[in-house]
């Protein structure tokens, strides 16, 4: 028990600094580098309160596939040198003040609603899929996803999808001076757009036009 | 103090969100970083979910964070590709001076 609220406390703790340094940070890298470090200590809590499966989902997708993507795009846009001084903004605006008020509000909401909430009576009446502690995790959603949410999975391939067809699309463009080859060109093309038979005169050669 | 219930890992991801939105409110040089803040958000929004599956063993809360998941990627992908290619267009991607829409 007391093995378990140390880890806890040692991975929350690491957890709410790392994510006070993403935005914080004046650096958007070191920005990036707290994120990942955030998103895995977050996955090592999931993997200890016991749902290891999407722990390690966490870590790839997150880490291994959206972090990289944002270091790829922080490194090519070349911001990491465009400082990131929140604190010291140009005059006029008053954002920060409001922006703290808001935000301790919210924070104060959420405290509020957690220390104050209670279970409804009839909870385990309506608890949908019970956790089978027999089987794994991912025993156990995987037998959920493919049958009660087929659907919904399907659906979520579909949005995966549609944002890799429309990231692309965004980011494609054409350069001119480029030389392409062009497909539908080169299959419609007939024998006789590229070959001309001529007659050969003798002594006078045949004259090509470009 | 020391059994770790629902209520820490709440607290915990109530923090983490009030720094993502603290995040949002506040910057105003790199909208990459506000991006990074709401992968933050979504990231608290998962720690309830699951926290609140596993305690009232429920298996349905780990299904939706898996959709959140699935979600928050095609969402961070979207939104680099536009940021690229405003980036390409306007050679800027400063918050302050993002004013195309006059908002």
């Amino acid at each position: 028990m007391i093995a378990h609220a140390i880890v806890f406390y040692i991975f929350s703790l690491i957890a709410i600094v790392s994510a006070i340094m993403v935005t914080v940070s004046k650096n958007t890298v070191n920005s990036v580098f707290f994120l990942i470090l955030d998103f895995i200590s977050i996955s090592c809590l999931f993997i200890m309160i016991g749902a290891e499966f999407l722990g390690m989902i966490m870590l790839i997708v997150y880490v291994g596939a959206v972090a990289v993507l944002f270091l790829f795009v922080v490194m090519m846009l070349n911001v990491a040198q465009q400082k990131n001084e929140w604190f010291n903004s140009s005059g006029r605006s008053s954002h920060i003040p409001v922006g703290l008020l808001v935000s301790i509000i919210i924070f104060f909401e959420l405290i509020i609603v957690i220390g104050g909430w209670k279970y409804k009576p009839e909870l385990l009446d309506s608890i949908a899929i019970e956790i089978n502690t027999e089987l794994t995790n991912t025993q156990s959603l995987g037998g959920v996803i493919y049958t009660d949410y087929i659907h919904l999975f399907q659906l979520s391939g579909m949005i995966l999808l549609v944002a890799m067809i429309g990231a692309i699309v965004l980011t494609f463009r054409q350069r001119s001076g480029v030389k392409r080859q062009s497909y539908f060109k080169q299959i419609s093309r007939d024998r006789k757009d590229g070959i001309e038979l001529v007659d050969v005169e003798n002594n006078k050669g045949v004259k090509i036009d470009a | 103090m020391l059994s770790i219930g629902l209520g820490h890992y709440l607290t915990l991801s109530a923090i983490i969100f009030t720094i993502g939105i603290v995040g949002i409110f506040l910057n105003r040089k790199n909208i990459i970083v506000i991006l990074m803040s709401i992968e933050l958000i979504l990231l608290a929004v998962n720690i309830n979910l699951v926290s609140f599956s596993i305690f009232i063993n429920d298996l349905s809360g780990q299904v939706f964070t898996l959709f959140i998941l699935t979600v928050a990627a095609a969402e961070a992908a979207i939104g680099l590709a536009i940021i690229v290619v405003y980036y390409r267009n306007s050679g800027t991607i400063r918050v302050e001076e993002i004013d195309r829409l006059k908002g």
